[in-house]
C-alpha cells in the first residue's frame, strides 16, 4: 500500500495511555475544529489562569524530559537563563532527521495545534518572547500543515498580540530548513536560523539559554517535549507522574522499523515498557518477520551502539540503558533479523553520517569518510585484515578510550558503559563510529570471514638467516 | 530573468519582516526562489543578497552548505530514493538500481528531457514504511519496482500534477500574520523588558 497515511492502523491499537497521538484516530485531526472538538486550547488557558511561575513549576515537577535525544528536563532547561536579559527566544527544533527516527513529522502531520498549544504554553512560562519554529526542509506535508494551522491559530485569536483576551503576547514564526542533518544539533539549528551555514557552535557555554539565538538566552526544544504540554497543564503534573516512572514519566514515541512483523510509531509508557514489549508484543510489533531470530537491534536512531537479544528485557529507562551500553536517543529501533549482513548494515548508517558531516572538526570531517570508504572495501569483498585495525584507528581517533558497547553472552563480553569520550564539538562524528564499533565488536566472525588475510614477510626473511 | 518576481519580492518582504535579523531569511528566500525558477540561480542569490542586505558570496556560503539547494538545473521531479538503514534493510538499493536502469541515468544525473533526477538520499523520517522515497519532498512508501514504474509512467503522463508540483515547491500554503494580531519582530539589541504577563498578576 503505497500513499501518505497507510501507515496509520498500529497508532491506536490498545488502550494505552496516550497523551501526544490521541487524535491521530481522526481523519482531520490537523484542523482547528477538529482540535476543539477534543480539549484543544483548554491547556493554554488553563496555564494563563495561573501565574507564568506556576506553570513553569509544574512542568518541573512533572519531570516532562527532552524527546530530542539527550533527555534533559524541560522545566530544567527553562530555568537555565539568566534573569533581566530579554528579549529571549523559543526555537522549537522541528528538523527531525536521525536515522530511525520519526515521531516529529507525525506530532506535526496530525496535530500542529498541539504544538502550537505547547509552544504557547513553554513561552507563557518561561516569558519568552518570540517562537520559531524550524520545521525540516524535505518535509513539505508538515510545513503546509503547520503553516495552516498557524493561520487558523492567528484568525482565531490563539497567536499573536493579546492571546485570549489577556495581557500574553507572542508570535510564533514558521521557518524551515533545506537539508542538513547536523542541524538538529542546537547550537547548528541556531546557526542556520541566523541565515548562516549550519555548523555547531563552540563549547562552552554548553546550552543556549545562556547565550543562543542572536546571542541573546534561547531555549531549544522538541516537538514531541512541547507537544505534551497542552495535556499537562490540562491534567497536572501529579496524572502526569502516575503514568511510567519517576524518573521517566510519561509517554514517548518510539519508531520501530525494518525486519518485525508490524512496523510502526507506537506511543509506549515510558520507563516500564521493554524492547521485548515492544518488539514481540501483540499490540506493537509482533514480532520479527517470517518468524526469523532476532540479530540484533539499534536501541535509540542511528548514533546508538545496538544491542542484541541478550538485552531485550531492559525498560525504556536511561538510567538502566546507558551503564548497558547504548542510550535511547530519539525513540528509534531498527530490527535487524537472522539474514543481516551485517558489515553491510553498519555501512548504510556509517555512510550517513560521513555524508552528513558538517566538515567543522577534522576527526569527523576526514575520519567520517574513511571509516566509510573502508567499510565499503570490506563489504565489496576487498578488505584486508589490515582494514579492521585500521577502522578502529580511526575510531579511536573520532572517540579515545573504550566505546560503549552491549554484553554478550555469546562472545563472553561485558557491557561498556555509555556515554563515550570525544574530540568533536558535536555528535555527528563519534555517530559515524557507532555503527562501525558494535558491527566489529558484536560481530567479529562476519568481517574476518570477509577480509583477505595478509602474511607480512619481513624483507630481512628474504634470504633467510 | 531570474531575479525574483515582483509578487515574489512582496512575498520575500514579508518574510524579512518577521525576523529580528533580516539575514534570518536567507533559506526561505532561497527557497523562493528555487520555487520560482526550478533552482537557485546567480540573479536570484545577487538579488535576494539586495534584499537581506549581504553580500552575494554570504548569500552562496549559506546556500551551498544545505543540500536541497540546486545550482543547475535539475529534473520537473526530482526522486530521492532513501538508503539510509532501516531502508536499505527493506531493500531500497534493489530500488535505487532499477531507477536507474529504467531512466538510464546514475544516481545524481537527470534525463535528457529533463523530466527526471534521481538522487541517493539519506533518511526522510519514514523508517517503518521502508523502503521509502520522495519525489519533489512528496512522499511514497513501502515501494517495488512495479511501483516505481507504475510512479514513473505516471509522473511523465502527467497524471500526478495536482499533488505534486514541479521540483522548487514545498508547502503549498504559507504563513501569513495579519498586521493587527502581529508581536512584530524587534532587533536583539533593542534593550528588552521583562514581559508583562511575567510580572506575577495571572494573565487571564
Amino acid at each position: 500500500m503505497t500513499g501518505t497515511y497507510a501507515h496509520a492502523a498500529g497508532f491506536y491499537a490498545g488502550d494505552r495511555p496516550k497523551i501526544v497521538t490521541s487524535r491521530f484516530e481522526y481523519a482531520d485531526s490537523h484542523t482547528l475544529e477538529r482540535y476543539l472538538a477534543t480539549d484543544g486550547y483548554k491547556g493554554l488557558r488553563a496555564a494563563l489562569s495561573r501565574s507564568a511561575a506556576d506553570v513553569h513549576e509544574e512542568v518541573k515537577n512533572a519531570t516532562v524530559l527532552g524527546r530530542g535525544g539527550a533527555g534533559f528536563p524541560a522545566g530544567t532547561k527553562w530555568g537555565l537563563m539568566p534573569q533581566g536579559n530579554f528579549p529571549r527566544y523559543l526555537v522549537v527544533n522541528g528538523d527531525e532527521s536521525e536515522p530511525g527516527t520519526y515521531k516529529d513529522r507525525l506530532l506535526m502531520e496530525r496535530d500542529p495545534h498541539q504544538l502550537i498549544e505547547g509552544c504557547l504554553i513553554a513561552c507563557y512560562a518561561a516569558g519568552l518572547t518570540r517562537c520559531f519554529l524550524y520545521i525540516r526542509g524535505e518535509m513539505a506535508t508538515a510545513q503546509e500543515r503547520v503553516a495552516a494551522a498557524l493561520n487558523e491559530a492567528y484568525a482565531a485569536g490563539y497567536v499573536g498580540r493579546n492571546i485570549l483576551g489577556s495581557n500574553f503576547s507572542v508570535d510564533i514564526v514558521l521557518h524551515w530548513g533545506a537539508g542538513a542533518y547536523v542541524v538538529g544539533e542546537e547550537t547548528a539549528l541556531i546557526e542556520s536560523l541566523e541565515g548562516n551555514r549550519g555548523m555547531p557552535r563552540l563549547k562552552p557555554p554548553y546550552f543556549p539559554a545562556a547565550i543562543g539565538l542572536y546571542g541573546q538566552p534561547t531555549i531549544v526544544n522538541n516537538v514531541e517535549t512541547l507537544a505534551n504540554l497542552p495535556w499537562l497543564a490540562r491534567n497536572g503534573a501529579e496524572a502526569y507522574t502516575a503514568i511510567g516512572t519517576k524518573t521517566s514519566p510519561g509517554t514517548r514515541m518510539v519508531a520501530v522499523s525494518g525486519h518485525v512483523k508490524r512496523p510502526g510509531v507506537y506511543e509506549i509508557v515510558n520507563g516500564t515498557t521493554t524492547f521485548r514489549d515492544l518488539l514481540y508484543g501483540d499490540e506493537f510489533c509482533q514480532g520479527i518477520r517470517n518468524g526469523n531470530k532476532l540479530k540484533a537491534f539499534v536501541p535509540g536512531g542511528g548514533s546508538a551502539p545496538w544491542f542484541l537479544p541478550d538485552q531485550l528485557d531492559l525498560p525504556f529507562e536511561a538510567s538502566q540503558v546507558g551503564p548497558a551500553g547504548s542510550m535511547l536517543g530519539s525513540g528509534a529501533i531498527m530490527v535487524m533479523d537472522e539474514t543481516t549482513d551485517i558489515p553491510h548494515a553498519a555501512l548504510t548508517l556509517t555512510r550517513f553520517y560521513a555524508h552528513e558531516s558538517c566538515g567543522k572538526c577534522t576527526p569527523c570531517r576526514e575520519g567520517g569518510t574513511w571509516l566509510e570508504r573502508i567499510l565499503t572495501r570490506i563489504v565489496e569483498g576487498n578488505g584486508t585484515d589490515a582494514d579492521l585495525e585500521q577502522l578502529i584507528e580511526v575510531g579511536t581517533s573520532i572517540c579515545p578510550g573504550d566505546f560503549p558497547h552491549a554484553s554478550s553472552e555469546r562472545l563472553g563480553l561485558t557491557a561498556v558503559p555509555f556515554p563515550y569520550k570525544m574530540t568533536t564539538i558535536c555528535f555527528v562524528g563519534p555517530s559515524a563510529y557507532a555503527p562501525v564499533n558494535s558491527a566489529l565488536t558484536l560481530f567479529p566472525e562476519e568481517f574476518e570471514s570477509r577480509v583477505t588475510k595478509r602474511n607480512r614477510i619481513p624483507v630481512t626473511a628474504v634470504g633467510g638467516e | 530573468m531570474s531575479r525574483l518576481t515582483d509578487t515574489n519580492v512582496a512575498i520575500a518582504h514579508e518574510i524579512i519582516a518577521r525576523y529580528p535579523r533580516p539575514k534570518s531569511a536567507l533559506i526561505p528566500l532561497l527557497h523562493l526562489s528555487q520555487e520560482q525558477n526550478g533552482y537557485v540561480t546567480d540573479d536570484a542569490m545577487k538579488h535576494i543578497a539586495e534584499l537581506v542586505g549581504v553580500t552575494p558570496a554570504e548569500v552562496l556560503g549559506t546556500a551551498s552548505f544545505y543540500e536541497m539547494f540546486k545550482f543547475e538545473p535539475v529534473g520537473k521531479y526530482v526522486i530521492n530514493i532513501c538508503g539510509t538503514m532501516s531502508c536499505a534493510l527493506m531493500g531500497s538499493e534493489e530500488l535505487l538500481h532499477h531507477a536507474e536502469h529504467r531512466l538510464g541515468v546514475k544516481a545524481g544525473g537527470t534525463t535528457a528531457d529533463g523530466m527526471f533526477t534521481i538522487e541517493h538520499a539519506e533518511c526522510q523520517a519514514a523508517c517503518t514504511e521502508a523502503p521509502c522515497l520522495q519525489v519533489n519532498y512528496r512522499y511514497r512508501f513501502r515501494m517495488t519496482t512495479q511501483q516505481l514504474d507504475v510512479l514513473i509512467d505516471d509522473l511523465a503522463a502527467g497524471k500526478l500534477a495536482e499533488e505534486i508540483p514541479p521540483h522548487g515547491t514545498l508547502a503549498r500554503v504559507r504563513q501569513h500574520i495579519p498586521a493587527d494580531r502581529s508581536v512584530g519582530a524587534v532587533p536583539p539589541e533593542a534593550p528588552g523588558q521583562e514581559p508583562v504577563w511575567m510580572n506575577g498578576k495571572a494573565a487571564l
